[in-house]
């Protein structure tokens, strides 16, 4: 729980928000975001999309549930820091393992609580998302406020490189470090599609993905054989894979020639399927460009719309940047999904070769299931390709 | 998708009255689905028997019926009206289950009427919990273990083979679950079950595995026409499993479920709603989890608008009930537009970054014989809702909201108080649930309770038993301290934790306004925040607020027009209702029309006042002084309108105006003297009126004394009280000493009141309007019992049907003269008595009554709307109403009962109100209006069958005549000994029955058997013999038509002689309009 220990949250523009400190003691700079998802915490913290962040949830009453490891999204929290109106004293639910305070703790994760999270919120919707010095050591205000202002920027930097794996290896559900289990209450079967007996390999690009998307692969008839940010497609094609996946990860996607690079390489060979930061990369590698949004979309409660089917998904989200749909118009590439709040660009096809992609979390975790059919469409996808067919 | 073209008119059906499980949360829904419709360009047709609706309201629907909801009267309807389509999911389950009927007899077919929103097929499929069951395990979901069952050797079958006690009991198709319970063992599950197959309309049950002390859960979800699905709230309840959800205090959002849970609990919610099949709409849909393994357990669906929705929509500023009527009619939720930020779509799932604590109100007070405890049959009659930033916060607010006497959890007040409770009442109290447990949660933590040691006997989770220990911590902290000690960052987080000035002032050992001047001298300012339904993702524009303790204050600029505020009545409670946030809606409506910005404060989640479009400003906010002050000086008010909603402004009134609140209308002064039996008797002898002789007594052996100098019959009653509460007629002294403690109880501190009871006295209702210069009667209405049942509980007409001309002459005068002594500017409501052709005057009220909507509806004036107008300055003569109208039909208003809730509770009309409802009934023909009321109020007068009659003796003269006339129109009659002998001695053929006591078979025996259809039953003295009362409590578990009056009975019997001879139609309120004589 939080100590009477005071901590302090600055933004590059001078505000100050004081509270008292939780998890690990220490002083951290980085871009300061809010998520507005009322449930999921711990898969927020652990999705290496926040790497270089500092996450304030919107949702008030956080750590009541603990912390689960068959619920985390990679081995340890990837966020640089987090902010909560109230941190919960104690933890009441079956599954946790641990509190959130000392989970934090045990990654060096600072942490701060009982500011006013709606305050802030609204100031970075209304000003963008900030740079911000969050400390749980003494610190003046001054000093936090010159921390903040001196961190580097996000743009331009390459994230992806910090939390890639180093090696290529084949992801195995059952393997404990893998952690990231499935969830279904005992009694309750929601009659789950069989797995696909039949297998296609999928060489899946690590640019600090989430588990779930490795498991959903997995259960939809993947044999997911991960490689490294940096693997090039000679390497990917050494593997020989039926497809390849581009997945979820921090920082300025414009920053990253490299893989925009090796991306373009594999476009004409290979079914392609990107979520998120792997949505961007695809869309540099056909040509197209990104840009930083205002705020972002952080929340498990963004509507998207497919415009081929007219359907609405209520989605999982966590981006800053998004795609630029004009610069999609001469890649051969079209837009086929939007943000109903905003309009941009939230997912694309490539309309002669087996290339989608999605700027959402299909995944979930956290968030709504309602996109878990396009794991399915790329496993058809991948067949059609297969049997010849496409 | 666009919407349809191909229909043309849509009739809604209304909850009807206000009963216990069915509030005013579907005036709510219908409203706003009347507006959703209506702006769309359909034609609406609404049918609801309940006048003290906004829906009823001319302007909402095209066409308004306010006529009884039986099968027969909807299909003249029907015929008449020809609408294209039916929403039948809004109105309740009254209106499903209407609706069903109609679908089964045929009627829909019959007329092409095409069932939209929910069809039948997935209506049954919601309903009925076997075919629930079966659907939930197909999709792969689980519930509880259960057998359906029709008779009690089944219901033992069941029994065995669920294996072991505690097990639950749920009747098919009843309200509320009403007739169902728990039996941890044999007896008591024999008499659950066979209660409950008598009770249920199919008579069926479900006998189920107990989940008590799981986890309960419910989601609020919506689907189009597209399968589009989103979830509005989630809400957890405070209580675990065990007590229905009405009952339960509940949280929004969920509280203690992980994402992969609360994932889990929507793909299942989505599943259930595809599953049963309901095309477009919202459903509420309630889980179980066990705490130990997670294991979830789908509960029930209601497939319709239901009082969880209205709780989310005022939770989440998600408007379900509009969106609903709108996705019914073809629109899809990403046509539609989130009204509060504007520029993004409804297909969304809000996001809230506050809590929502929602606490039911009971009024167990009014009914001392009935079980306390809450169980799966629901019994609250009303509630609060708070938003706090924190769930603490939202806790004490909702705590306070609740205008018990509690002020939040501890810090004095009721419940709060210092002293130490024994262990052997804390473990009861917290042992089995009941409207005070949450109090002795504090309780028990003073008195060294762990929370896992109050876990073990409550199972309410440690999560929010947690949050309540960090009050009592913080109390304690506190405690130590005074208001000159105590550190400004400790007064700070106290306030954000909830405490109000009056909880601190205790703590502090100082005073309200001396706490309240010091924090703000302090800097601990009030802020509000937003509910946007979005947690500030977008910007919103809709003013609706809560206050709180942060960083930043959301008030939105103001618009340059004068603000005026009104104070809403809080949580229904018997005596203070839906009549009342009527004529709030109306004063809002017309401080907009008349150009001022009008400001809403209430607590009460179910009402159309605390809709985000009733008014420019919207505070869910309690009702408390501190509260409202606040609010008043941030929005630097013109002014505020106390006068509206019932008595909890009212008690406000003077300490307002001590504070610098302009109060419009009436002055606090006026209204206090009104109450004043001193100053009012000077303004009665003035104006030459009578009262009855009376007394005013501090003590209760001033009291008696006062009693002894008037004579018996006495009525004793406390002041300051709406309902009636405490009120008792009392006919000797020994009488007098068992009651007289609970009248001073109710108000301490307060005089009780001693007056002489008039007996065998007509009574009558007068609304009136006045603006300083002239004052207009709105409506009499002649009470169809004797004086001495409250205004409330009683039948009346209107115009009155037996005063001659002379005598309303009088009471005319009088009022005019009364409204202008007592400086009325606004409404007033007197209560006269007529005994002998002696007129008195019983009670006046400068304020806003129950009644006003029923007269408006009579007449066709909205006169909460003009009083509105009066108060701000506004001439009657410039509004155009300076003539009293009488209609030239007749409305008979009736009372509803909640008797069927509280088995053992006293059956009987008395000074005490109980009821929860009313309903009207219009004709050209008094018999036809009545028998309309009775139909409407439920069961209905029979035309045929056997009558049961046992009256007193000072009823025996007109019960002779009574049973002439019965056995004149065909009815067998059946009495016991009494009776029976007069009857027999007249020449009446009547059956003598053996008293309850004496043998079988017996009037209960006939009732249980459906032998009896009519039970005239006219109790002696104030406690009713225990075989009276079983007859009557047989007669209203098995829905026959009682009266306990004799001028009930024939006012009853004229309505039978009309049924039996005359047309019973249909006309819409609209067509009355203007069917009224000028008066003068």
């Amino acid at each position: 729980m939080s100590t009477s220990k005071p901590a302090v949250l600055a933004l590059e523009d001078g505000s100050i928000f004081r509270g008292l400190a939780f998890g690990a003691d220490a002083t951290i700079a980085g871009e300061c975001v809010f998520n507005t998802s009322m449930t999921g915490y711990q898969e927020i913290l652990t999705d290496p999309s926040y790497f270089g962040q500092i996450v304030t949830m919107t949702a008030v009453q956080i750590g009541n549930y603990g912390i689960c490891p068959a619920d985390t999204e990679a081995a340890g929290p990837k966020a640089s820091g987090f902010v909560v109106r109230e941190l919960s004293p104690i933890v009441s639910n079956w599954r946790s393992q641990l509190p959130l305070d000392a989970y934090l703790r045990q990654h060096g994760i600072p942490g701060i609580s009982e500011i006013d999270t709606r305050a802030l919120t609204k100031k970075l919707r209304v000003d963008g998302a900030m740079k911000c010095c969050l400390s749980t050591l003494p610190l003046s205000d001054a000093e936090a406020v010159q921390r903040a202002q001196a961190w580097q920027d996000m743009a331009g930097a390459d994230y992806v490189k910090d939390v890639t794996c180093r090696t290529p290896y084949l992801w195995r559900a059952d393997d404990p470090a893998n952690y990231n289990s499935p969830y279904l209450p005992v009694g309750t079967t929601m009659n789950a599609p069989a797995v696909p007996t039949k297998k296609f390999r999928v060489a899946a690009f690590d640019y600090g993905a989430k588990h779930s998307i490795y498991r959903k692969l997995v259960n939809h008839g993947f044999e997911v054989q991960v490689f490294p940010a940096t693997a090039t497609g000679e390497q990917v094609r050494e593997h020989q894979p039926d497809a390849v996946f581009l997945s979820n990860g921090p920082g300025d996607p414009a920053a990253l020639p490299y893989i925009h690079q090796t991306v373009t390489n594999l476009i004409p060979d290979y079914p392609i399927f990107g979520i998120c930061l792997g949505h961007q990369m695809l869309t540099h590698a056909l040509g197209g460009s990104t840009f930083k949004l205002k705020f972002g979309h952080r929340g498990g409660n963004q509507p998207v719309k497919n415009l081929e089917t007219g359907k609405v998904s209520i989605t999982a989200q966590n981006h800053g940047f998004a795609t630029d749909p004009k610069s999609l118009e001469k890649t051969g590439a079209k837009v086929t999904e939007i943000n109903l709040n905003d309009h941009t660009v939230e997912g694309l096809r490539h309309t002669k070769l087996p290339i989608f992609s999605v700027q959402y979390h299909p995944e979930a975790a956290p968030g709504p299931n309602d996109a878990d059919p396009l794991f399915v469409d790329f496993y058809r996808m991948v067949e059609a390709r297969k049997a010849g067919t496409l | 998708m666009p919407k349809r073209t191909d229909l043309k008119s849509i009739l809604i059906i209304g909850a009807g009255p206000i009963v216990i499980g069915q509030a005013c949360e579907f005036d709510y829904s219908g409203t706003q689905a009347c507006k959703a419709l209506k702006e769309e360009g359909y034609r609406v047709i609404l049918i609801n028997s309940n006048p003290a609706t906004i829906m009823t309201d001319p302007e909402f629907a095209d066409v308004t019926y306010i006529e009884p909801l039986t099968l027969e009267i909807v299909e003249k309807i029907i015929a008449a009206e020809r609408p294209s389509a039916l929403l039948p999911t809004l109105g309740g389950q009254t209106a499903l289950n209407l609706s069903m009927e109609l679908h089964k007899a045929g009627i829909l077919e019959k007329y092409g009427v095409e069932m939209i929103g929910a069809k039948p097929e997935a209506i049954t499929k919601g309903e009925d919990r076997e075919i629930f069951k079966q659907c939930m395990i197909k999709i792969g979901l689980d519930v509880a273990k259960s057998r359906t069952v029709k008779s009690m050797p089944e219901a033992r079958a069941a029994a065995e083979f669920l294996g072991a006690f505690p097990l639950i009991i749920r009747p098919s198709f009843t309200l509320g679950g009403s007739g169902g319970g728990i039996a941890y063992n044999r007896e008591e599950f024999e008499h659950i079950c066979a209660n409950g197959l008598d009770l249920s309309p199919v008579h069926e049950v479900l006998v189920e595995e107990c989940l008590l002390g799981w986890k309960e859960y419910e989601m609020e979800v919506m689907r189009d026409n597209k399968d589009q699905c989103v979830v509005i709230c989630s809400i957890e309840n405070f209580d675990p499993m065990g007590v229905h959800t009405g009952d339960s205090i509940t949280v929004a959002p969920a509280m203690t479920l992980s994402d992969k849970e609360f994932q889990t609990m929507r793909d299942a919610s989505f599943a259930v709603i595809r599953e049963i099949g309901v095309e477009t709409g919202g459903s509420n849909i309630q889980f179980s989890i066990d705490p130990d393994t997670g294991r979830q357990v789908v509960i029930e669906m209601n497939p319709r608008v239901s009082r969880s929705s209205a709780l989310a929509s005022k939770a989440t500023g998600f408007p379900i009930a509009k969106i609903a009527a709108k996705l019914a009619i073809g629109y899809t939720l990403d046509e539609l537009r989130n009204d509060i930020t504007r520029l993004t779509p409804a297909s969304f799932e809000p996001t809230i970054d506050y809590v929502v604590t929602k606490i039911p109100r009971f009024t167990f007070e009014k009914f001392p014989d009935a079980d306390a405890t809450l169980t799966s049959a629901m019994k609250s009659v009303g509630e609060a809702m708070a938003i706090g930033r924190t769930f603490k916060e939202s806790m004490q607010k909702c705590m306070r909201s609740l205008e018990t006497g509690a002020r939040g959890f501890g810090g004095g007040g009721k419940h709060g108080h210092d002293e130490p409770v024994e262990e052997k009442i804390i473990n009861a109290k917290l042992g089995t649930p009941n409207a005070e447990r949450v109090y002795f949660i504090r309780h028990a933590f003073k008195a060294g309770y762990s929370v896992d040691r109050v876990f073990d006997i409550t199972k309410i989770d440690r999560w929010f038993l947690t949050q309540l220990h960090q009050i009592f911590e913080m109390e304690q902290a506190l405690a130590k301290h005074t208001l000159a000690t105590v550190d400004t960052a400790a007064l700070r987080r106290a306030k954000e934790f909830g405490f109000s000035d009056v909880q601190l002032a205790h703590i502090l050992k100082s005073d309200l306004a001396t706490v309240r001047a010091d924090r703000k001298q302090r800097g601990v300012h009030t802020t509000y925040r937003l509910v946007d339904t979005c947690a500030a993702e977008f910007e919103a524009f809709t003013p609706y607020y809560y206050s709180s303790y942060g960083d930043e204050n959301e008030v939105m600029a103001p618009s340059g027009k004068k603000k005026i505020m009104i104070l809403g009545g809080g949580p229904n409670r018997i005596g203070q209702g839906i009549e009342f946030d009527y004529c709030c809606v109306h004063a809002s409506f017309a401080l907009r029309e008349m150009g001022y910005e009008s400001v809403m404060v209430n607590s009460n989640p179910e009402t159309v006042s605390t809709d985000y479009d009733t008014s420019d400003r919207l505070y869910f906010e309690p009702l408390t002084l501190e509260d409202v002050l606040e609010i008043y000086q941030q929005e630097k008010c013109d002014g505020v309108i106390v006068q509206f909603g019932g008595q909890t402004p009212l008690n406000l009134a003077t300490a307002l105006k001590k504070n610098g609140v302009n109060v419009i209308g009436t002055s606090p002064e006026s209204i206090e003297l009104a109450e004043d039996r001193k100053q009012f008797s000077a303004i009665l002898d003035k104006t030459g009126l009578k009262s009855p002789a009376n007394r005013t007594a501090m003590n209760e052996a001033d009291a008696l004394k006062a009693a002894h100098e008037i004579g018996f019959p006495v009525l004793l009653r406390p002041s300051f009280v709406l309902g009636g509460r405490g009120m008792f007629i009392v006919y000797s002294e020994d009488e007098f000493k068992n009651v007289v403690r609970q009248a001073f109880d109710v108000m301490p501190d307060k005089p009780v009141l001693i007056d002489k009871f008039l007996e065998d006295a007509i009574e009558l209702d007068v609304d009136c309007i006045c603006d300083g210069e002239i004052s207009v009667i709105g409506g009499m209405l002649e009470h169809i019992e004797f004086a001495g049942v409250h205004s409330g509980d009683a039948a009346m007409v209107m115009p009155p049907h037996t005063l001659p001309a002379a005598m309303l002459a009088t009471v005319r005068q009088a009022t005019h003269e009364l409204a202008r002594e007592l400086k009325v500017i606004g409404l007033m409501n007197v209560q006269f008595a007529i005994k002998d052709h002696e007129l008195y005057v019983l009670e006046v009220n400068p304020r806003a009554s129950r009644t006003v909507p029923f007269v408006a509806k009579a007449i066709g004036v909205p006169l909460a709307k003009l009083a509105a107008k009066v108060m701000t300055g506004s001439k009657l003569k410039d509004l155009g109403f300076t003539k009293e109208q009488t209609p030239k039909h007749w409305c008979v208003k009736e009372a509803v009962f909640p008797f069927v809730r509280f088995p053992g509770s006293t059956i009987a009309l008395g000074p005490e109100m109980r009821s929860t409802g009313e309903v009207m009934g219009i004709d050209a023909d008094l018999g036809v209006a009545f028998a309309k009321a009775q139909a409407a109020a439920k069961p209905g007068l029979p035309v045929k069958g056997n009558v049961f009659l046992s009256v007193k003796d000072g009823d025996k003269v007109r019960a002779v005549e009574i049973a002439r006339r019965l056995e004149g129109f065909g009815f067998a009659l059946y009495s016991t000994s009494g009776t029976a002998d007069t009857l027999a001695a007249a020449g009446v053929k009547v059956k003598k029955l053996a008293k309850i006591q004496e043998g079988r078979p017996n009037a209960v025996d006939l009732i249980k058997n459906g032998q009896i259809q009519m039970v005239i039953n006219t109790p002696a003295g104030m406690i009713p013999r225990r075989d009276e009362n079983a007859i009557r409590s047989a007669a209203y578990a098995h829905n026959v038509c009682i009266m306990t009056t004799i001028t009930g009975a024939q006012a009853a019997v004229q309505g039978i002689d009309a049924l039996k001879h005359k047309h019973v139609g249909v006309r819409p309120i609209q067509a009355y309009k203007g069917n009224v004589n000028l008066v003068g």
